[in-house]
C-alpha cells in the first residue's frame, strides 16, 4: 500500500438547523436565502421546444443527408434568453473567484486578470480568424505570436519556444518529448528520469507517458533537492532530470546550476517546471542556471484567467540542444513576410521536429492576452511582480510563523509561497479544518496536503496582486481559524457553516457515480 | 490456516497451496471509505511484488502488491458492486483474490499477526 | 503598473516585519552570477492601456476577418454566429477568475455548469456520459485511443483516411512514444475505392480501435454500424470523432450506430474562431468504461444537509493521485470554453440546435449546386451536412491564394492539409454555415469562375 493524501471527504451530518439566533430554526419557503439562490438544472427549468436564439426559416430542399437524419429526440433542454442568463448570473454567485478575493492557492499564482487583456483578446482582427486562412490573410497573428516569443525568450534567456502546447502539463510533455528525441537523435536511448520527491504529480504521469521509468531524488532537511544524492544516481541510464524551480516547497533551489552542469556531464538533459515562474519573472533568467527545457503557464505568472479550470496555455523555452527538435507548428520570419511551417515536409534542414501536439497553432486567444498583460508591465514592471510577489509571501510566513509550524522557515525566507505544516493542531485536527474554515471566513484555501514532503502542508501564495491591507485582512482570518484549530473548537469540524453547500459527500459520489442528468422517470424506472 | 501479513499490509492466508489475499484493517482504516476495488482475473500470473489489485478512496489510490508468486484463481466479485466491504469486514468479506503459491518457501519471509501487530505500532 | 497595489512606504512596513534591510535580502538563494541587477534592458518598461491597445489594433489591422468577407472555411474550425449573452455570461468574473473547482462548497456554479455540459454533450454524441472537457478534439482524439490500448489490452488502432491529418499527426507523434501501431491512409478523389469496405478488411484480433470521423474531412458522412459490427466482433473498440458538433442536430449521432468512444471538437458552438485557440475537446463513452477515461468528471451528490451539489469525482484516475500510473498527464479541461459551449447549447436548446443545422445543411446544399455548375469543377463528396469536397480542374492551393487577393476566403486545399500526397492537389474543402449569405455564394461562385475560366475578375 503506497498512500497518498489522506483527507476524506465524507461529511458528518449536522444535527438540526445551525440558523438558530434565538432558539428559533429559520428557513423558507423557497429554500433560498435572500441573496443566495439555488438554481435548478437547465433540464429541469427548460424544454426540448423553447430555444433563445432566432434562427431563419429555410425553403426545403432535397437533403443530401442520405438517410442518415437523426429522428430519435437528443433530449436537450432550452430556455429563453432572459432565462439563460438568469440561470448562469445565479449558478455564477455560488462561485468563489479572484475578483471576489485573495485566492491563496499556492502553486496556482491566482492573480489579478486585467480586463484590458480580454478586450484585446476580443478584437475582431484576432477573435474571427480562421486557423487556415491563406498566411497572407494573418500576418498580425503571426507577428503578435513571434513577439510574445521574443518576449519569452529573453526573459528566460533560452534561444527557441514552442508556443503550441495547450497548458502546463501539455508543455511539460513537450519538453520531455523534446529531450527523448534529442537523445534518440543521437542514438542514446536512455531509460529513466529522475524527479524530486517534493515535484508535482504531473511531473512522474509526464516521464511515463513518455515511456520513461520515474525515480524519486530525496529532499534535504532544508526542502532542497538533495544534489549529492543525485550526483550519485546519475549515470549512462539517466535521461534527464525534471526539476521545479522555485521548488513545490517555495524554495529556490541554489544549486540549480550545479545540477545542470551535473546531468549535462553525465549525458543528460534537464526539464524545469515552470509552474512557478512568477517568484523569479524579471529578476533571474532560467537560461542563466543550464536548463534545457521550460514550460511557462501563461494563465499563472502572466495572468491569463484560469477561467474554473482551463483553458490555460503551456508554451515551452528551448536551449540550443533541443530547439531542433520543437514541435509543430511554428513560425518563421524572413524579411517581412511571416511563414507558419506546418509540415514536415517543408522543413529547413536545421530542424528535426518530434512532430505536432495539437490540430492548429496553440492558444492565442491566451497569447493574446498574455502579450497584452506583458506588455502593460515590460521589463521594469515583471520585475516588480516578482518582488511583490515574494515580499507577500514572506509578509504571510513571517505574520503566521508564530503560531503555525513553518517546516522551512528556519532556514531563510521563502520565494513566493509560504509552506506550513498542520504540526501542533488539537488532536483531530488537520489541515482541512483549516481549509473549511477560511471558506466561512471568506476566503478560498490554501492548496492543502501539497507537496507531500510535509504533514498536512498548506502552501500559501498570496501573489502580488494583494494590497497590504488584504494580506492583513487574510493573515487575521487565517491566524484566527488556526487558533480555533489549535484550541480544539468543534464548530470548525463541521465547517464551512455559510458557504452555498456544507460539506459534500465525495464518498457517495465516487461509489456510485451520476455524471448526467436523467429524466426522473427513467431514473425510478432503472431502480 | 496461517496468516501471514506484508510491510505494504496485505493479508494472505494460506492452506497448503491455496492462499486468500486482502488489505489489512490498519490499511482500510488508512485509506478511509473504498470507493472502488478492481481485483485480478483467475489465471493471471504474478511474481511476488507485481501489482495484483486496485484501491480506491475518495482522495487515495493504491496498488496491491502480490505477497508471493503464484496464479489467480478467483478475484472477489462482491467488490465490484460493494466496495464498502473493504471497511466493513477487510479481512474476512472483503478479501480481494485468491491464489495458488508456486513457492510456498516465499511466506517465510512475511510476517506473522503478532509481527504484524507490533510494525503497525510503530508506525 | 496599475496592476501592483502596494506602496513604497508600505513595502518598506513590510521589509520591516519581515526582519530584512531590502527586497534583495529574500532573494539570497539565487546565486550571486545568477541575478539580474536592473529591469532586462533589452525588453521596453512598461505601457498604458492606450499604448496597448494601439499596438493591438495595427496588429490586428494585418489580418483579413473572417466576419468581414466571403468566408468558406471549415476544415475542424467552424465559423458560427454566438450569441451576446455568451460572452457576457463567460466573462462575469465569477467564472471567468474562478479556479478549477476542487472546493466544491464554493464552487458549485463551475460544478453544476459543468454537469449540465457532461449531459448536453454525452446527449449530442449519444453516448451514456461524457467528461467535463479535454484541450481540444485532436488531444481528445487521441486520448481516445490510448483509452482503447487500456481497455483491450492492444496496440494497434486503424485510423480512417477521413480523419483530419493533422489528428492524425497528434496521433502519430504520441504513438511514436508510447508503443502503439497505427494504420492510417490517405483520402483519394477518385471515388473508385470503396473506402468502408478496405476499412472493414482491415480489422483483424490485433485491433484495439477504429477510428473515423463523422463527417469526415471531406464532409462525408457514412453509417458507421458496420464498422461498428466488425469492431465488436474483433473485440475492437469504434471512435468516432466529431469536429463539427452541428451536424448533431441534423444526423444520426455516433452513439446510436454502435460507437463506444465519441470525441469531438466543441468550438462550433459557443466558442469562435481565434485562430485554432483555445477550443474545447468533447469526449463521451459508454458507462462500462468511465474509470478508464481521461480527464476531469463531474458527479452529482449530496451535502450534509442533504441537498443536492456536485463534485470532482473519480479524480483518483488523474496525475496528481496516480503519478506515474495516471490514465494520462491532463491537468486542465477548457473550463471557459465549456461555460461558452454550454450557455451557447442552452440557448439553442434541442429545437435550435436542429433548427441551426438545417440552415447550414440548406445553405451548404445550395452552395454545392452553384459552385458544381461551373465548368471543369466536379462533386467528390457524397452525402454532406455542411462541408463538402470539390475537385478543380488545376491546383486548389493557387486557386485559394488568388481567391484571398480578392479578399475571399473560399476553403481550406488538400494540398495545404496533405502537402505530400499526389493526386490531392486539386481538392477545395468547403464548409458553408448559417453565416454564408447568398450574395456569398455568388460572390465566391463567380470570382471561381472567372479565375479558372483564365480571367481576372
Amino acid at each position: 500500500m503506497n498512500q497518498r493524501d489522506l483527507n476524506q471527504g465524507r461529511p458528518s451530518r449536522i444535527e438540526g438547523d445551525i440558523d438558530t439566533t434565538n432558539g428559533r430554526k429559520l428557513s423558507t419557503f423557497s429554500g433560498n436565502k435572500a441573496l443566495m439562490l439555488d438554481e435548478p438544472l437547465i433540464f429541469e427549468l427548460g424544454s426540448r421546444e423553447t430555444c433563445g436564439v432566432d434562427i431563419d426559416v429555410m425553403e426545403p430542399i432535397e437533403s443530401r443527408l442520405g438517410g442518415l437524419e437523426r429522428h430519435q429526440p437528443i433530449g436537450l433542454a432550452g430556455l429563453s434568453e432572459s432565462e439563460t442568463v438568469r440561470h448562469y448570473t445565479r449558478l455564477s454567485r455560488q462561485n468563489y473567484a479572484i475578483d471576489l478575493g485573495l485566492f491563496p492557492l499556492g502553486s496556482c499564482t491566482m492573480k489579478h486578470n486585467p480586463r484590458l487583456n480580454e478586450k484585446m483578446a476580443r478584437i475582431a482582427g484576432f477573435a474571427d480568424i480562421h486557423p487556415m486562412q491563406p498566411i497572407s490573410t494573418v500576418q498580425g497573428a503571426l507577428e503578435l505570436i513571434d513577439e510574445l516569443a521574443h518576449w519569452l525568450k529573453t526573459l528566460t534567456g533560452m534561444p527557441a519556444v514552442a508556443m503550441s502546447p495547450k497548458a502546463g502539463a501539455h508543455g511539460e510533455l513537450c519538453g520531455i518529448l523534446a529531450i527523448r528525441a534529442a537523445l534518440e537523435a543521437r542514438g542514446d536511448a536512455r531509460e529513466v528520469i529522475l524527479v524530486p520527491e517534493s515535484a508535482h504529480g504531473t511531473n512522474p504521469a509526464t516521464a511515463a507517458f513518455a515511456g520513461y521509468r520515474v525515480e524519486e531524488i530525496p529532499a534535504t532537511e532544508g526542502g532542497r533537492v538533495d544534489v549529492e544524492a543525485l550526483a550519485a544516481r546519475l549515470g549512462p541510464d539517466v535521461a534527464g532530470v525534471m526539476i521545479t524551480n522555485p521548488n513545490t516547497c517555495g524554495l529556490f533551489e541554489p544549486d540549480m546550476r550545479k545540477i545542470s552542469d551535473l546531468v549535462h556531464a553525465a549525458g543528460g538533459l534537464v526539464y524545469c517546471d515552470g509552474a512557478n515562474f512568477n517568484a523569479i519573472v524579471g529578476r533571474v533568467r532560467p537560461g542563466d542556471l543550464g536548463i534545457d527545457a521550460m514550460h511557462i503557464n501563461l494563465h499563472k505568472t502572466f495572468s491569463t484567467p484560469h477561467g474554473g479550470g482551463g483553458p490555460g496555455s503551456g508554451p515551452v523555452v528551448l536551449s540550443e540542444a533541443l530547439a531542433p527538435y520543437a514541435p509543430l507548428p511554428y513560425v518563421t520570419k524572413s524579411s517581412d513576410f511571416f511563414q507558419l511551417v506546418e509540415e514536415e515536409q517543408s522543413l529547413s534542414e536545421d530542424s528535426d521536429t518530434f512532430g505536432r501536439m495539437t490540430a492548429f497553432h496553440g492558444q492565442m486567444g491566451m497569447f493574446t492576452r498574455a502579450l497584452s498583460y506583458i506588455m502593460s508591465h515590460g521589463a521594469d514592471g515583471l520585475k516588480q511582480v516578482s518582488e511583490d510577489a515574494v515580499l507577500n509571501a514572506n509578509y504571510i510566513l513571517r505574520s503566521m510563523d508564530d503560531v503555525l509550524d513553518a517546516p522551512f522557515g528556519h532556514s531563510g525566507p521563502c520565494m513566493h509561497e509560504a509552506l506550513f505544516s498542520d504540526k501542533g493542531l488539537a488532536d483531530g485536527f488537520s489541515t482541512i479544518n483549516i481549509s473549511k474554515g477560511l471558506i466561512d471566513e471568506g476566503y478560498h484555501p490554501m492548496t492543502m496536503y501539497f507537496p507531500l514532503v510535509v504533514h498536512g502542508a498548506m502552501l500559501v501564495e498570496p501573489t502580488e496582486t494583494e494590497s497590504k491591507h488584504a494580506l492583513d485582512n487574510f493573515i487575521g482570518s487565517f491566524r484566527h481559524v488556526v487558533n480555533q484549530a489549535k484550541e480544539g473548537d468543534q464548530s470548525l469540524l463541521q465547517a464551512p457553516h455559510f458557504a452555498p453547500r456544507a460539506r459534500l459527500d465525495e464518498t457517495a459520489a465516487a461509489r456510485r457515480p451520476i455524471l448526467v442528468w436523467n429524466e426522473p422517470e427513467t431514473a425510478q424506472a432503472a431502480e | 490456516m496461517i496468516r501471514y501479513f506484508t510491510e505494504d499490509h496485505e493479508w494472505i492466508e494460506v492452506e497448503e497451496e491455496e492462499a486468500t489475499v486482502g488489505i489489512t484493517d490498519y490499511a482500510q482504516g488508512q485509506l478511509g471509505d473504498v470507493v472502488f476495488v478492481e481485483t485480478p482475473a483467475a489465471e493471471t500470473i504474478l511474481a511476488k511484488g507485481d501489482d495484483a489489485a486496485v484501491v480506491e478512496s475518495v482522495k487515495a489510490a493504491s496498488d496491491v502488491y502480490a505477497p508471493v508468486s503464484g496464479e489467480v484463481t478467483d478475484g472477489n466479485e462482491a467488490l465490484v458492486d460493494d466496495p464498502a466491504l473493504v471497511n466493513s469486514d477487510p479481512e474476512g468479506e472483503g478479501w480481494f483474490f485468491k491464489m495458488k503459491l508456486t513457492d510456498t518457501s516465499e511466506l517465510n519471509a512475511l510476517m506473522d499477526e503478532d509481527a504484524y501487530k507490533e510494525f503497525i505500532a510503530d508506525l | 503598473m496599475r496592476y501592483l497595489p502596494l506602496s513604497d512606504n508600505e513595502r518598506g512596513q513590510m521589509l520591516a516585519k519581515i526582519g530584512v534591510q531590502s527586497i534583495d535580502d529574500l532573494f539570497v538563494d539565487v546565486p550571486e552570477e545568477a541575478r539580474l541587477t536592473g529591469p532586462i534592458r533589452e525588453l521596453p518598461n512598461h505601457a498604458s492601456e492606450m499604448a496597448v491597445e494601439r499596438h493591438f489594433k495595427a496588429l490586428a489591422a494585418k489580418n483579413t476577418v473572417a466576419g468581414e468577407v466571403p468566408f468558406f472555411i471549415g476544415a475542424g474550425a467552424y465559423r458560427h454566429h454566438v450569441p451576446a449573452s455568451v460572452d457576457h455570461i463567460i466573462q462575469r468574473g465569477e467564472f471567468l477568475t474562478a479556479y478549477t473547482p476542487y472546493q466544491p462548497e464554493i464552487a458549485q456554479g463551475t460544478l453544476q455548469m459543468l454537469f449540465e455540459f457532461q449531459t448536453q454533450v454525452a446527449r449530442m454524441l449519444g453516448t451514456d456520459v461524457a467528461n467535463a472537457s479535454m484541450y481540444d478534439g485532436s488531444t481528445s482524439c487521441w486520448e481516445a485511443i490510448s483509452m482503447a490500448r487500456r481497455i483491450t489490452k492492444k496496440k494497434k488502432a486503424i485510423l480512417s483516411p477521413g480523419v483530419h491529418p493533422h489528428y492524425v499527426s497528434v496521433a502519430k507523434t504520441m504513438a511514436r512514444f508510447t508503443g502503439d501501431i497505427l494504420d492510417t491512409s490517405l483520402p483519394t478523389l477518385d471515388g473508385t475505392t470503396d473506402l468502408e469496405a478496405e476499412l472493414l478488411n482491415s480489422i483483424d484480433d490485433e485491433t484495439s480501435c477504429v477510428v473515423v470521423q463523422y463527417p469526415d474531412i471531406l464532409g462525408n458522412i457514412n453509417d458507421l454500424t458496420r464498422i461498428s459490427h466488425k469492431a465488436q466482433e474483433y473485440k475492437a473498440l469504434l471512435i468516432a470523432v466529431v469536429t463539427e458538433p452541428v451536424a448533431m442536430g441534423a444526423i444520426k449521432s455516433p452513439g446510436e450506430m454502435g460507437a463506444d468512444i465519441v470525441v469531438g471538437e466543441g468550438q462550433s458552438i459557443g466558442v469562435g474562431l481565434q485562430f485554432g485557440g483555445p477550443y474545447v475537446g468533447l469526449f463521451g463513452c459508454k458507462a462500462k468504461y468511465v474509470r478508464q477515461m481521461p480527464g476531469r468528471l463531474c458527479g452529482e451528490t449530496v451535502d450534509a444537509e442533504g441537498k443536492r451539489g456536485f463534485v470532482l469525482t473519480l479524480s483518483t484516475r488523474e496525475q496528481h493521485i496516480r503519478r506515474d500510473k495516471a490514465t494520462s498527464n491532463i491537468c486542465t479541461n477548457s473550463g471557459l470554453c465549456a461555460l461558452a459551449f454550454s450557455v451557447h447549447m442552452t440557448l439553442l436548446g434541442e429545437k435550435g440546435l436542429r433548427d441551426l443545422a438545417m440552415v447550414n445543411h440548406t445553405k451548404a446544399v445550395k452552395a454545392a449546386d452553384r459552385l458544381t455548375s461551373i465548368e471543369g469543377v466536379e462533386m467528390v463528396t457524397g452525402n454532406f451536412f455542411n462541408e463538402f469536397t470539390l475537385r478543380l480542374p488545376t491546383d486548389a492551393r493557387a486557386i485559394v491564394q488568388q481567391l484571398a487577393d480578392q479578399q475571399i476566403l473560399g476553403g481550406v486545399s488538400l494540398g495545404r492539409l496533405y502537402p505530400d500526397s499526389d493526386g490531392l492537389d486539386n481538392g477545395l474543402v468547403i464548409a458553408v454555415t448559417e453565416t454564408v449569405l447568398d450574395e456569398d455564394i455568388e460572390i465566391f461562385a463567380n470570382a471561381l469562375e472567372t479565375i479558372l475560366s483564365g480571367g481576372v475578375s
